[in-house]
C-alpha cells in the first residue's frame, strides 16, 4: 500500500470513529429533549447522562484527530477546503462550542431548563447537517475555481437535490445510531422503562435511515456518475451493509442480543462508509484534488504513521480502560457506583 | 492576490480567539498540577482538607476545561479556515507536533473522564492520585507540543524551499528549533504560576469574605509557596528567552526595547514614551548595561538595533508596553509571594491583613494579564511574518469576503461562553461553600478527621 492510501485509510477510520461516537452524542441530545417534551424525560435522562458524562470530551477529540490528520497528510487540501468552507465551517464550530460547553455548564453546574434542552437537542441535529456539507462538496460541482481563487457556490449547494439527500441521511442516521446504542445501554442498565421508550425510537428511525440511504444512492447517480459507477464496483459492501441493517433491527425487534445488534449497526455503517470512501478515491475533492497531488512529503508521512502507531499503543489501553469502567461495568451502568 | 480586508479581519479574529482561549488553556495546564499536589499532600499528611481541596479545584477545573476544549477546537479549525495558504505550505512542517498535541490531549481527556466519575469508587486515595498523573502530564505535554508548533513559526528550520515548494523535510529537526526550549519552558512554567496565583486569589477572597476556615489558610499557603517557586523559575526562563531573541530574532527584542541603534553597553528601557519622529524616549526608567546583560550576559556586548532592518520588516513599536507589563507583573508576583512566605515563617501579622489579602486577590487577574501581554508580545513581535523569513502574514490569509461576519459571530460566542463560565462557577462555589461540604463529608465518613 502506498503512503497516500495508508494516510487516507487512517483518516477515514477516525472519521468513522467520530461518526459513531458523535452520532450517539448528537442523537442523545435530541432524545433528551423529545422525552422531556413528551413527559418521559426523567426516565430517559438518567441512562443518557450515565453514558455521556465521562466520554463527551473524548468524542470531541475524534473530530480534532481527523482534522489534524487531514492537514498533516494532505496539507494542500487545506487550501481548497479552508477557503471554501469559511462560513459553513465557522457555523459548525460555533454550534459545537455552544453544545460542548453548555453540556458541561449544565452538567457540572446547575440543572438546566427546557429551553436549554431545546438548544442542546437542536444543535445535535444542526451539527451533523453542517458537517455533512464537507462530504457533499467533496463530490464536486459546488466549488468555483477562478484562477487560484476558490469559492463556494451557495446557489448550487442549496438548490442541489444531492446535498439535501446527504443532509437528510446524516440527520436520520444520527438518530438511528444513537437510539440503537441507548437501547442497548438501557437494557444493560436493567432500566425497563427507558429501554421500552428507546427501543421504540430505534425501530422508528430505522425506516427513514434505510430510505435516505437509497435516496443518496439515487441522487449520486445523477450528480456524480463517475463516483456512482465506482460504487457499483464495490456493491457487495453495500449489500452486506443492508444485511447488517436487517440483522440489527431484527434483534432489537425481538428484544434479544442487543450488544450484537449494536455491533451490527456499527458494521452496517462501516461497510457503507468504507465502500463510499473507497469508491471516492483517488479524489479528495472531485475533480480538483486527489490523494496524490495534495500529499505531504514522504518523510513527514512516515513520521506521522510511526507517531500514529506509537500513539495507538497509548490510546487503545486507555480507551479500553474507559470502556471497562463505564460501558462494560454492570454496576456502574446500573447506577450502583 | 491579497485581500487586505480579509487579512485584517483574519488577524483580529485569530487574536480574539487566542486571547479568549489562552485564559482557559493556561488554567487547564496549570490547575491539574495543583490538584495532583493537593491530593498527594493529603495522602502524605493524612489530611482530609487537602483531598477536599483537590476535589473542589477539580470541579472548577472541569468547567474551564470544557470551554478550553471547545475554543481549542475552534482555534485548530480556524488555522485552516482563516490561513489556508499558511496551512497549505506549513502543514508540511508543523504536522508532526500538531498531531502529537492531539494525542496528548486525547490521553488527558480519557483520564479526566475516569478521574471525575470514579471519585467514590476506590477506597484507596492513592488510586485517585494515580489517575491524576496522566491528566497532569497530558495537559503539560499538549502545551509543549502546541508551543512547538508556534516556535516553528518563529524559527523555521528543518527543510529547504525550491520554487515555492517545501522539500527535504526533517520533522524532528523542525521541532527542535532554537526557539523551542525557552518557549516551551516559559509557557509551561507560566501556566503553573498563573494557576498558583489564581487559586491563591480564590483562597484569599474567601478569607477576606470572613470565612476563617483553616481549609482556606492551608490552600493559601500551599498555592503561594508554589507560586513563589514558579514565579522565580518564570523570571529565570524569561531571561533565557531574552538571550534567544537577541541571537535569533533580534528585531523582536529591539522593537520591544525601543533599541534603535546597534551598539554595545545598551541600556534596558522600562516604560516611558516614544517620539516616533526623533526615535527619542522620554520619562523612561533606564537601567544602564541592562539590555546587553539581558541579551548576552555581558555588559559590553553589542545588541542589534532596529537600524539593521528595513522599515517594512520591523514589528510594531507598541509591543514595548506589552513587554513592560509582562515583566513588571512578573516581578510584582515574585515579591508578593516571597513576602508572604517570609512573613508566615517569621509570623508577621500584617501578611494576614485585609490589605495584603486584597493584593493577593489582585495577583490572580494580574497573572492572567501577564500571560495575555506575553502572548501578544510574542505574536505581534513576529510581524510582518507568519513564518519568519519565509511567508508574510498578508500572504497567508484567506481571500474569503466573509471574515468580518465570522468575527462578529465568534465574538458573540466568546461573550456567551465567558458569561456562562462566570455564572456557573459562582453558583457552584457560592451555593456550596467548603464549610458545608466538610460537614457533609464528615457525616458520610462518620466524623473521622478534623
Amino acid at each position: 500500500m502506498s503512503y497516500e492510501v495508508i494516510g487516507i485509510t487512517v483518516l477515514w477510520t477516525f472519521l468513522y470513529g467520530y461518526l459513531i461516537v458523535a452520532s450517539i452524542d448528537f442523537g442523545a441530545g435530541f432524545f433528551n429533549y423529545y422525552a422531556s417534551v413528551t413527559g418521559k424525560g426523567h426516565v430517559v435522562q438518567k441512562v443518557i447522562n450515565r453514558y455521556l458524562s465521562p466520554v463527551w470530551e473524548v468524542t470531541n477529540v475524534f473530530l480534532i484527530f481527523f482534522y489534524v490528520g487531514l492537514v498533516g497528510f494532505f496539507p494542500s487540501l487545506a487550501y481548497y477546503y479552508g477557503t471554501a468552507l469559511l462560513v459553513p465551517g465557522s457555523i459548525a464550530i460555533i454550534l459545537i462550542a455552544l453544545r460542548g460547553s453548555y453540556y458541561a455548564f449544565h452538567h457540572y453546574g446547575n440543572k438546566g431548563r427546557l429551553g436549554y434542552q431545546l438548544l442542546y437537542g437542536a444543535t445535535g441535529l444542526l451539527i451533523p447537517a453542517s458537517l455533512s456539507i464537507v462530504l457533499t462538496i467533496s463530490e464536486g460541482g459546488y466549488i468555483k475555481l477562478n484562477g487560484t481563487n476558490v469559492s463556494l457556490d451557495y446557489g448550487a449547494l442549496f438548490t442541489s437535490f444531492y446535498s439535501w439527500a446527504v443532509v437528510l441521511l446524516a440527520v436520520v442516521s444520527v438518530l438511528y445510531i444513537s437510539a440503537c446504542f441507548l437501547t442497548f445501554y438501557a437494557h444493560k442498565a436493567g432500566d425497563e422503562g427507558a429501554f421500552r421508550i428507546l427501543r421504540k425510537y430505534a425501530l422508528f428511525w430505522s425506516t427513514p435511515t434505510i430510505l435516505a440511504s437509497f435516496l443518496v444512492f439515487w441522487a449520486m447517480s445523477d450528480h456524480n456518475s463517475e463516483h456512482f459507477a465506482k460504487m457499483l464496483d464495490v456493491s457487495w459492501l453495500f449489500v452486506l451493509s443492508f444485511l447488517f441493517f436487517v440483522g440489527a433491527v431484527y434483534f432489537i425487534w425481538k428484544k434479544k442480543r442487543l450488544g450484537l445488534s449494536f455491533i451490527f449497526v456499527m458494521l452496517q455503517f462501516a461497510t457503507a462508509f468504507y465502500g463510499y470512501g473507497a469508491a471516492h478515491l483517488p479524489y479528495l475533492l472531485y475533480p480538483h484534488v486527489t490523494i496524490y497531488d495534495s500529499f505531504t512529503n514522504d518523510t513527514m508521512a512516515i513520521t506521522l504513521i510511526i507517531s500514529f502507531l506509537a500513539g495507538l499503543c497509548l490510546l487503545v489501553p486507555s480507551l479500553y480502560l474507559l470502556m471497562r469502567l463505564f460501558l462494560f461495568d454492570n454496576e456502574y451502568v446500573q447506577g450502583k457506583k | 492576490m491579497i485581500n487586505e480586508k480579509a487579512v485584517f479581519f483574519s488577524r483580529v479574529l485569530m487574536e480574539t480567539t487566542l486571547t479568549f482561549h489562552i485564559i482557559y488553556a493556561t488554567l487547564g495546564v496549570g490547575v491539574p498540577i495543583f490538584i495532583m499536589i493537593a491530593q498527594w499532600v493529603g495522602i502524605r499528611k493524612n489530611d482530609e482538607h487537602y483531598i477536599l481541596m483537590a476535589r473542589r479545584w477539580t470541579r472548577g477545573y472541569v468547567v474551564s476545561v470544557a470551554v478550553g476544549v471547545v475554543t481549542g477546537t475552534a482555534l485548530g479549525l480556524q488555522l485552516t479556515l482563516l490561513w489556508p495558504n499558511f496551512m497549505g505550505l506549513a502543514g508540511n512542517i508543523i504536522a508532526l507536533p500538531l498531531f502529537l498535541e492531539t494525542f496528548a490531549f486525547f490521553f488527558e481527556a480519557i483520564f479526566l473522564g475516569i478521574y471525575l466519575y470514579t471519585w467514590d469508587r476506590f477506597e484507596d486515595q492513592r488510586k485517585h492520585l494515580l489517575l491524576l498523573v496522566p491528566v497532569a502530564i497530558g495537559g503539560s505535554l499538549s502545551a509543549t507540543f502546541i508551543t512547538i508548533v508556534n516556535s516553528i513559526m518563529n524559527s523555521p528550520q528543518g527543510f529547504d524551499i525550491a520554487n515555492g515548494e517545501i522539500i527535504n523535510v526533517n520533522p524532528i529537526l523542525a521541532m527542535f528549533n532554537p526557539a523551542m526550549p525557552t518557549k516551551v519552558a516559559h509557557v509551561v512554567i507560566t501556566a503553573y504560576m498563573t494557576a498558583a496565583f489564581v487559586l491563591a486569589a480564590i483562597a484569599a477572597f474567601r478569607l477576606l469574605k470572613g470565612s476563617w476556615h483553616i481549609y482556606h489558610k492551608k490552600a493559601l499557603f500551599l498555592t503561594l509557596k508554589l507560586g513563589l517557586i514558579f514565579s522565580i523559575a518564570t523570571a529565570i526562563i524569561g531571561d533565557f528567552s531574552g538571550k534567544y531573541l537577541a541571537n535569533y530574532q533580534p528585531e523582536k527584542l529591539a522593537a520591544a526595547e525601543w533599541h534603535f541603534d546597534t551598539r554595545a553597553q545598551a541600556s534596558l528601557v522600562m516604560w516611558g514614551l516614544l517620539n516616533k519622529e526623533t526615535e527619542e524616549v522620554s520619562y523612561a526608567l533606564k537601567i544602564p548595561y541592562g539590555l546587553s546583560i539581558l541579551a548576552h550576559w555581558d555588559p559590553n556586548s553589542i545588541v542589534i538595533g532596529l537600524d539593521q532592518f528595513k522599515e517594512n520588516l520591523r514589528p510594531p513599536l507598541y509591543i514595548h508596553y506589552l513587554f513592560d507589563s509582562m515583566v513588571t507583573i512578573g516581578m510584582l508576583l515574585v515579591g508578593l509571594s516571597f513576602i508572604y512566605w517570609i512573613g508566615k515563617k517569621l509570623k508577621w501579622k500584617w501578611v494576614n491583613s485585609k490589605i495584603y489579602l486584597w493584593l493577593i486577590i489582585l495577583s490572580g487577574p494580574l497573572s492572567v494579564i501577564a500571560v495575555e501581554t506575553g502572548w501578544w508580545l510574542t505574536e505581534v513581535g513576529r510581524q510582518p511574518w507568519v513564518l519568519r523569513g519565509i511567508m508574510r502574514t498578508s500572504e497567508a490569509a484567506t481571500t474569503n469576503e466573509n471574515v468580518n461576519l465570522m468575527l462578529i459571530l465568534f465574538s458573540l460566542l466568546y461573550l456567551i461562553l465567558g458569561v456562562g463560565t462566570i455564572v456557573v462557577m459562582t453558583r457552584m462555589f457560592k451555593k456550596y461553600p467548603v464549610e458545608k461540604e466538610i460537614e457533609d463529608r464528615m457525616l458520610e465518613k462518620g466524623g473521622v478527621n478534623s
